[in-house]
């Protein structure tokens, strides 16, 4: 019998759901218009505009619960670079490349202090912290072009931003592909899946 | 001795460039031909009065001159004519020479105005412009169908204004502006509308409350881009069609075929694509527009990236599964 520790509190667990359920939405219909075409349409355009804007908007409140939920709780140590984050990072690389087909133990076990390793801390700080605000700024300011400084950049304002938008977009699915994948990674394939709806971690 | 050398090279360098530089066109700011001080000559008389909101004339009944306010429909602004593509013209040029007489003989009021095609039609000069397929174009239209003869070109290129304006202006959203207003003339002013239709005006804003981004829509499109059947053959179509049959399929804009492009920047339309890699160059130069503008090159490495991705995914996994079975071998 493997030993649980509880890593999800409620709160979490509702707002890593809810933003799974929206970033899903927000790309199969962004990818919709930006390769939006008569002869093979994905989702009808305007709904997919709908969809978009209403999605995008509750990604931006939970967002912003996200960082309240940080700021008010203990959540936020793990959204912290620690010293010696590079090596760490090498190391867990090195184990997920080799060492995970050779029966090693993780190099960083998973603990109620640290939740994350040194590989999931990095991704999930830079997709939380850098590309999330990114992709509500640009996306504010595509749901308002007005707000766009025009006096900078003329009419490249608006597709600027936009590209902006998309890459970080595209960044997200990728994000969202390895996330899933790594997620398979634990005492069961489904373990931590399992996990994030009863916020007990599995350990191997 | 070196200051005072390089000094006689820039003077001799300056007074070179100087006499090289074209002495200054008769022409104004787009091209065309400036106004002849003759024709501004000719035209004071009528403009003495239609130029302005009042006018005076002697009324001999009462014996004395007598000021009075000028039918706003007949007033001419002087400034606004010399800009317009008919600026070349005295005004006695299209109306009858009698109009010089004060009081004017009523008959003349039942004077019929000129169409285009009467001036314009057959000419070798304007032959570019087509304006036979303009009129064949606009006879199509609902707005020739629904009000037969008392629909004419002048009704929205009112002869005293008008200017071309796609291929001169320099900002898209000047002529867009400026096209959209002769739509609005009619479409947004009762009075106007009323003369041809017993209908009420309809209300524009909630007839387009579907459309998403209204104030953006409006501001960088005209609405013939909707509300006109493509015509590849003249510059603008003229083929109005019932509200019906308006575009309402978002992607025929939004898409990389888009339809703009036959429309809106048939102008400005160049290249498929531009050196960076984006679909629809000529857009990006006013506008983004969502679908229409993707890149070619971030296109090819998101999907590149995507597949990389995956199949490092993929390899992975193969892995674990069979470094798995081995394990229990």
């Amino acid at each position: 019998m493997s030993e649980k520790i509880y890593l999800y509190p409620v709160w979490t667990r509702l707002w890593h759901w809810t933003n799974a359920i929206l970033c899903l939405l927000l790309i199969i219909t962004g990818v919709s218009m930006q390769y939006s075409d008569p002869a093979y349409p994905m989702i009808r355009f305007d709904w997919a505009v709908s969809i978009h804007d209403i999605t995008g908007i509750m990604l931006a409140i939970s967002y912003t619960g996200f960082i309240l939920g940080n700021v008010l709780t203990p959540n936020g140590r793990h959204y912290i670079f620690r010293k010696g984050i590079l090596k760490n990072l090498f190391v867990q690389a090195r184990y997920y490349a080799f060492g995970i087909f050779k029966r090693e133990s993780p190099p960083f076990p998973i603990t109620e202090a640290s939740k994350f390793n040194p590989l999931q801390k990095f991704s999930y700080i830079i997709i939380m912290h850098v590309i999330i605000p990114l992709v509500v700024i640009s996306g504010i300011a595509l749901f308002f072009p007005e707000l766009i400084v025009f006096d900078v950049f003329g009419n490249k304002a608006l597709h600027i931003t936009d590209i902006i938008h998309v890459i970080m977009g595209f960044i997200i699915s990728l994000f969202l592909v390895v996330h899933i994948y790594f997620c398979t990674i634990g005492c069961t394939p489904t373990s931590n899946f399992k996990g994030m709806l009863n916020g007990y971690h599995e350990k191997h | 001795m070196k200051t005072r050398l390089i000094h006689h090279i820039l003077c001799v360098t300056a007074v070179v460039f100087i006499a090289t530089i074209p002495p200054a066109q008769a022409q104004d700011q787009e091209g065309l031909k400036v106004v002849d001080p003759e024709i501004i000559e000719q035209n004071k008389d009528c403009l003495k009065c239609h130029g302005q909101s009042t006018y005076e004339y002697y009324n001999e009944g009462v014996e004395r001159n007598v000021k009075d306010r000028m039918n706003p429909y007949f007033i001419i602004d002087s400034i606004e004519y010399y800009g317009a593509n008919h600026k070349l013209f005295v005004c006695i040029d299209c109306h009858s020479y009698e109009y010089g007489e004060f009081p004017h003989d009523r008959q003349l009021r039942m004077e019929p105005s000129f169409g285009c095609l009467d001036c314009h039609g057959g000419d070798e000069e304007y032959a570019q412009y087509k304006f036979e397929e303009i009129d064949e174009d606009f006879h199509k239209s609902v707005h020739s169908s629904k009000h037969s003869e008392d629909f004419s070109c002048s009704m929205c290129h009112n002869p005293h204004t008008y200017k071309i304006s796609a291929r001169t202006s320099e900002k898209m959203e000047e002529f867009i502006l400026y096209d959209n207003q002769i739509c609005l003339s009619c479409h947004a002013d009762v009075s106007k509308y009323q003369l041809l239709s017993t209908n009420n005006c309809p209300n524009l804003l909630d007839a387009h409350s579907w459309l998403p981004n209204q104030v953006l829509h409006f501001k960088n499109v005209r609405c013939i881009e909707c509300h006109t059947e493509i015509n590849n053959d003249i510059l603008v179509s003229h083929n109005v069609r019932p509200k019906e049959e308006a575009v309402k399929l978002c992607v025929e804009c939004h898409s990389k075929n888009s339809r703009l492009l036959a429309s809106l920047y048939k102008y400005q339309f160049t290249d498929e694509r531009s050196a960076m890699g984006f679909s629809n160059e000529a857009m990006l130069e006013e506008a983004y527009v969502i679908g229409a503008n993707r890149n070619y090159y971030l296109n090819v490495l998101s999907i590149g990236l995507f597949g990389l991705v995956l199949i490092a995914l993929l390899i992975h996994a193969v892995l674990r599964i069979i470094f798995n079975y081995k394990r229990y071998e």
